[in-house]
């Protein structure tokens, strides 16, 4: 593609903001703005999830955008993360807007905390085949899931527990992250309490107060602003057969994310790069057993083999693969995804907490277990490596 | 260390229990009050009695007390010593040889035919008592009964969460397309939609086959039979209309398709089980698990 993200805003990240989910959406995009080094004037397009309850105009009143010639919204939650910034580059590529900020802002730990029961969700026809079950949360969805994942490949719950660890670790090192100098070990996890087995809290995500935008241009205009861009190598969507959300119960084999596998396929296809050509992995991280899926499904490991490379230090920051070094949502905070497209645009531009050498390609991906995106990002138009 | 086994063989030993004498001779004002209490309508009990009556004439009463040769009383005794305090009726199977008339006076006997155990079940681990019981008209045998009890140590409890009250419990949403599957659950049928134009089952439903087009969808009535594919158990947060920990289970049924419900047991990956299915109100009727008795 040829589009960039040019700038980064986020709010502080808190279990109780204070004040509310507009104005965590409005100094967002604010933030971000001012980093790219543009006006509230020069913003044509905003971009959001089907599930923000901050509408384009409300955000676009705040800011005092005054007219907007595009404005979308992406469904299915958490998988909506890496499609915003597709709609974004879209739009810039085919003319439809100049400057178009995706944001993603909510009171998820003081508001509506999605870990709970979605009574409401229940309405849904296609959440009557589980809800009313008992099936009512994304954690016991996820565990449906890892427990077949642990049946058929023999992985155990240290397993999971291994990337909780390394989200944490990472997290402890980011002054931005809730657990900033809260590390964990695989007997902490070990000890944390069953949520829904065979997932310990510790392999639950945070819920998060706050608010995240990302802004994207041409570069053409990237190259008359501050930062260096952050390049859209390649964005895509991807849903699969038989496809539900949260709840794909219903095919052949329960221990794919075959949604994953689209969007590997077209990461790969479009940037032109493979699995090793990756430089940093930001995985979306709710619940320790699908990034283990993931690293499978986006041609890391092989079937099943996912618990052994993890073990072997790969996903460290001075491995072949370093994994959230801002901590992941595990970690720095619960923001739908959109907290990682941050963390992929530092990486690039060399200005991460936790820097990994020499980037030239970042891996984006958004909600599991959900319809989802993802993204390649790369410090240069050009850079494929030789 | 109670010896299960050696008391049950002493019990065994002491063969048949002196015959017990009904509290009353067989009669009318009893059987009409049976016979509604069933809502049996058969207009032909008015000299004999409903065979199924046996067990009714030597029953004990609201006060009744058990006989100290009664092998049954003995062996619950037993185990109730030994820590098996609890106690579930598992089969009873009748052989009547004619029927009672009115004015007959039955007495019972017993043996102590078989204990079996320890036996792991959904319930607890358990000893299964087993007795044989002879009615009797006179010297004449008139109807046996094999009688099976589980008496068992109850599975222990997991400490109560002390979350939010009980809460009523999600309700389906229910459309055109998915009501046959609800409307089944009432009539106590387990119902999988089928392809009216080339017979795909398909689970959960929807209005267009993704095979043929057709948009005619029938159902088949499953067994309600199946194994579990995968399943969790449900800590927190407190769900409403569950009581934590629960067990939700994603079952393959026989016919193919997979379906989540609540599994009333122990899980594990390939446990048989078969649908239950609870009334919730008069419009909604759950489909469960269990495990299935046969495996």
């Amino acid at each position: 593609m040829t589009a960039a993200i040019v700038g980064i805003g986020a709010t502080d990240f808190s279990k109780d903001s204070g004040r509310s989910e507009l104005q965590l959406a409005a100094e967002a995009v604010r933030a971000a703005l001012q980093d790219a080094g543009l006006e509230p004037s020069d913003v044509d397009g905003l971009v959001s999830f089907t599930m923000d309850t901050n509408a384009e105009i409300a955000v676009a009143r705040e800011l005092g955008i005054p007219e907007l010639t595009f404005f979308s919204r992406v469904h299915y939650g958490g998988g909506a993360a890496c499609a915003t910034v597709q709609q974004a580059a879209m739009a810039v590529e085919t003319g439809a807007a100049k400057v178009v900020v995706c944001y993603r802002a909510f009171n998820e730990r003081s508001g509506h905390r999605f870990g709970q029961v979605q009574t409401a969700a229940a309405v849904n026809i296609d959440n009557s085949w589980s809800y009313p079950m008992g099936l009512g949360t994304p954690a016991a969805m996820v565990a449906m899931f890892a427990r077949r994942y642990m049946h058929e490949y023999g992985a155990t719950s240290e397993d999971f527990g291994r990337i909780a660890v390394i989200d944490r670790k990472h997290a402890a090192t980011n002054p931005h992250a809730w657990f900033h100098n809260r590390p964990i070990t695989l007997d902490d996890h070990q000890a944390s309490r069953w949520i829904s087995e065979p997932l310990r809290l510790l392999d639950c995500c945070q819920e998060t107060d706050g608010g995240v935008a990302i802004v994207v241009t041409s570069p053409e205009r990237a190259r008359d602003l501050p930062n260096k861009p952050a390049h859209i190598k390649a964005a895509t969507q991807g849903s699969s057969v038989d496809q539900f959300t949260m709840t794909s119960y219903y095919r052949d084999d329960l221990t794919r994310l075959p949604e994953m596998g689209v969007v590997a396929r077209g990461l790969w296809e479009k940037s032109g790069i493979g699995p090793s050509d990756v430089d940093v992995a930001v995985l979306y991280d709710h619940f320790t057993p699908f990034v283990l899926v993931q690293l499978e499904e986006l041609g890391f490991c092989g079937r099943g083999e996912a618990k052994d490379f993890v073990a072997s230090g790969a996903l460290e920051l001075d491995g072949t693969l370093p994994l959230n070094p801002h901590g992941g949502q595990l970690g720095e905070a619960y923001l739908h995804g959109m907290n990682g497209i941050a963390e992929g645009v530092r990486q690039v531009r060399g200005t991460a907490v936790n820097q990994v050498a020499e980037v030239n390609h970042v891996l984006v991906t958004a909600g599991t277990g959900v319809p989802t995106s993802g993204l390649v990002l790369a410090d240069s138009i050009e850079s494929v490596r030789p | 260390m109670i010896d299960i086994e050696k008391e049950a063989a002493r019990i065994a030993e002491q063969g048949e229990s002196a015959p017990r004498l009904a509290r009353d001779p067989v009669n009318l004002p009893m059987i009409n009050n049976w016979l509604e209490a069933l809502g049996d309508r058969h207009p032909g009990y008015t000299e004999v009695a409903p065979p199924a009556m046996v067990q009714v004439w030597t029953m004990g009463g609201l006060h009744g007390q058990r006989t100290l040769d009664d092998p049954l009383g003995a062996m619950m005794k037993i185990l109730d010593e030994a820590g098996f305090t609890s106690v579930v009726a598992t089969n009873s199977d009748q052989t009547y040889h004619r029927y009672l008339r009115v004015g007959e006076h039955l007495s019972v006997t017993s043996t102590l035919e078989d204990v079996t155990g320890p036996k792991k079940t959904a319930l607890g681990e358990g000893w299964f008592v087993t007795t044989r019981s002879t009615w009797y008209v006179g010297d004449e045998p008139v109807a046996e009964m094999r009688f099976r009890v589980l008496k068992f140590r109850p599975a222990e409890k997991a400490v109560q969460q002390p979350e939010a009250p009980k809460a009523q419990a999600i309700r389906p949403s229910i459309n055109r397309d998915t009501e046959y599957f609800w409307d089944g659950c009432r009539e106590g049928e387990l119902r999988i939609q089928r392809c009216g134009g080339c017979g795909l089952l398909r689970h959960p439903p929807g209005p267009m086959c993704p095979e043929c087009g057709a948009t005619k969808p029938k159902y088949l009535v499953s067994d309600g039979r199946g194994v579990v594919y995968s399943y969790v158990v449900h800590h927190h947060p407190q769900v409403p209309g569950k009581q934590t920990p629960f067990v939700v289970a994603l079952v393959e049924l026989d016919e193919g398709v997979r379906m989540l419900g609540e599994l009333d047991g122990e899980p594990s990956i390939g446990l048989p089980v078969e649908v239950v299915f609870t009334k919730v109100d008069d419009e909604l009727t759950m489909p469960s698990w269990r495990p299935r008795a046969d495996r």
